[in-house]
């Protein structure tokens, strides 16, 4: 026994528990609940009734009634345990209900309806996900599109990102031309010029272009990003110039140094700013929300928070749409979670 | 780097490429044409041009126009049809009987967005730094599963600010999560978003919680470039965990903390996102941030004041540009001593 206990408290430094061991742990544990825990129980919430949702106290995990198809019955009916006048219970199915007395039926041996009060009953239930809370937005509401729309604006908008930053920190970074300082410069100095800042003149200047309201009208401003020319230019620099020299010694133009010599030399940091700017323009807010008015041109984030900022919020449906929006950035960070992070540690952008 | 993560790199790249090689190799033939006629000196410009066009449409432009925007007035959205005001927005901003007391200037709305946000930048930036560095040092142990753990603290950066309000408004609203758990322990329930000190202590919690990760991660990779054999020696000396802590720790991280420091206050400043799907500002004005008022005036009120609403963006712009500098300041400061 003291054996096993040992193992189970042994630590990689082997002398056993410090106070800050204990500390650590709890620091641990208390971020494992409080970072992950809200987002358990959203998952969990997405997946109850409307009538399980609004519960209180909230159950733990999904659950709605169990039914039971009774013969002679067209829909499965609602199972209910009934007290019985001589203090036995037993398991009865609902017809329907009148006023304060309910019509059963025994599902296993149908008889007579039996009459019940409806405070003799009480709901069977299971545990039961409930998926119309996904299928039904995508359908009734115009999810779908919302969902189409910030997948055009995200590949669009990085695609374009990977292209015209790579060529500019390509210029600033292997050619020597006048007002190359000036430029690095003017693209460090707004490195940091926040978009709440200039958002007044951006729309009017997305309006002049008759661009509101559209989704190039999202996509276009955010494209030239300095932290991408930033990140690619410094890794740019560590590709030896002797590499161009002889391509150019070799007849290639200078598009096909670019393309075909650059570019793949620098794709790690291409998947870095890839990734990056995935990241930030799926989960894009404010701007959308300044430039798109119609509902048919909602980005998913702007339709989540004009569904949930209705008079009557309809919690199943946000709930299993939020889970839906996460599901992406979750299997980006599952996969290519190094480069993220390694992205961070290095460049502290976001 | 692994060889493994090389194969994903370049399966990634190949991703990411593959439908961009046929427009590539398509474009050759224009830019041959176009260096013929620019000679490789030129094409440095060339290439540049895409970025800086879009750059300076979108954002030299704007800051330009913003300045200009912030001496006119009326209600045209126009350039032309608006007429020339001076500093009339700005006095209209800046005028107060006592700047303690937003009710006694005549942009209320304004120097309430401003208490909130300095309130908002004072706590929060001190409890996500401090928040965030126990966290780094924590994950700088020798323990199993680190990995995991990183991923623990890190998962909520990913998430949208949209999301991230929504996630707790759900479990903040009365019949929520954690007014059940109040009540299972015989407290009572509270409107946490609808009293004006609970909406601000939320709006802070709720933005530590969404951005603990990054800045543990970057004060984490801080840690771990502090070598090892300072560590041993002063355990073979048997220094105590505190003074290891005082006096190798912190002054050798002391530029990574700078850092975020500073970023840490360049965003605080401009908190809106997640504020805003939380709380909406409410309640009354109660978290209302300085964002938001420049959003609201510009934009959302039926009477738009594109004019006031400039004005308020360049006093924030100006702020954040002292904080960029500081930013600035305190990284070089960190390159130079990386390298001494």
């Amino acid at each position: 026994m003291n054996a096993i206990s040992t193992f189970l408290l042994r630590r990689r430094g082997g002398k056993g528990w410090h106070w800050t061991d204990v500390l650590s742990y709890l620091w641990l544990a208390i971020g494992l609940f409080l970072m992950f825990g809200p987002i358990v129980w959203l998952a969990l919430s997405s997946f109850k009734t409307p009538a399980n949702l609004v519960e209180f106290p909230p159950t733990m995990l999904p659950l709605d009634a169990r039914l039971a198809n009774v013969q002679g019955y067209d829909k499965p009916l609602p199972l209910y345990r009934v007290k019985q006048d001589d203090g036995t219970e037993r398991v009865l199915a609902q017809v329907r209900r009148v006023g304060l007395m309910a019509q059963m039926v025994d599902p296993a041996n149908q008889g007579e309806l039996v009459r019940v009060p409806i405070d003799k009953r009480s709901p069977e239930r299971e545990v039961k996900l409930a998926t119309g809370n996904y299928t039904e937005p995508l359908q009734q509401f115009n999810f779908l599109r919302y969902f189409q729309n910030s997948i055009f604006v995200t590949v669009m908008a990085t695609i374009i990102t990977l292209i015209v930053n790579s060529m500019a920190a390509f210029a600033l970074s292997k050619y020597e031309f006048k007002g190359r300082t000036a430029v690095l410069g003017i693209i460090l100095a707004t490195l940091m010029v926040p978009l709440s800042v200039i958002v007044v003149p951006l729309y009017l200047v997305v309006n002049e272009m008759r661009l509101f309201d559209t989704l190039w009208g999202v996509i276009l401003p955010t494209v030239a990003t300095p932290t991408g020319v930033f990140l690619l230019r410094q890794y740019m620099l560590t590709i030896p110039d002797e590499l161009i020299d002889a391509a150019r010694m070799d007849k290639a133009s200078e598009w096909q140094i670019y393309w075909r010599i650059v570019l793949p030399l620098a794709a790690p940091a291409l998947a870095v700013l890839a990734i990056f700017s995935i990241m930030w323009r799926w989960n894009d807010f404010l701007w959308p929300l300044i430039v798109l008015s119609r509902k048919e041109q909602y980005t998913l984030q702007v339709g989540l928070n004009a569904f949930s900022g209705e008079l009557n919020v309809q919690w199943h449906y946000v709930l299993a749409m939020t889970v839906l929006s996460i599901l992406p950035v979750a299997a980006i960070f599952l996969f290519l979670q190094r480069y993220i992070t390694s992205g961070i540690a290095s460049t502290g952008l976001k | 780097m692994s060889v493994a993560s090389e194969t994903q790199s370049q399966a990634l790249s190949g991703v990411v490429a593959a439908p961009l090689h046929f427009l590539m190799g398509a474009l050759n033939a224009p830019m041959v044409f176009i260096q013929k006629r620019f000679g490789i000196g030129g094409m440095g410009a060339v290439f540049l041009a895409p970025n800086m066009l879009i750059f300076s449409i979108f954002v030299l432009v704007p800051v330009a126009i913003n300045f200009a925007y912030s001496f006119s007035g009326g209600m045209a959205i126009f350039f032309g049809e608006r007429h020339f005001v001076g500093f009339e927005q700005y006095q209209t901003l800046l005028t107060c009987a006592d700047y303690t007391q937003p009710a006694t200037c005549r942009e209320d709305a304004f120097w309430q967005s401003i208490h909130n946000t300095v309130f908002f930048v004072v706590v929060q930036v001190t409890v996500l730094v401090l928040v965030a560095l126990v966290t780094a040092l924590v994950l700088n142990r020798e323990m199993r599963s680190r990995g995991f753990w990183r991923a623990v603290f890190f998962f909520p950066v990913l998430l949208s600010p949209v999301v991230v309000g929504l996630i707790w408004k759900w479990i903040l609203q009365r019949d929520g999560l954690l007014n059940a758990i109040l009540v299972e322990y015989g407290l009572e329930r509270t409107l946490w978003l609808a009293e004006r000190n609970w909406a601000m202590f939320w709006a802070i919690f709720v933005s530590v919680w969404a951005h603990l990760g990054f800045y543990a991660l970057i004060l984490l990779a801080g840690l771990q470039a502090i070598p090892r054999d300072l560590y041993e020696a002063a355990m073979m000396d048997g220094t105590r965990a505190f003074r290891t802590f005082w006096r190798i720790t912190l002054p050798l991280l002391w530029p990574n903390l700078l850092v975020v420091i500073t970023l840490v206050l360049i965003r605080a400043v401009q908190i809106f996102d997640e504020a805003y799907v939380l709380t909406g500002g409410g309640p009354g004005t109660s978290t209302l941030f300085i964002t938001q008022y420049i959003y609201e005036t510009g934009f959302a009120h039926v009477l738009r004041n594109l004019g006031l609403a400039s004005a308020a963006s360049m006093l924030m712009g100006l702020v954040l540009v002292g904080l960029t500098l500081l930013q600035l300041m305190a990284s070089s400061r960190r390159n130079r001593e990386g390298r001494a």
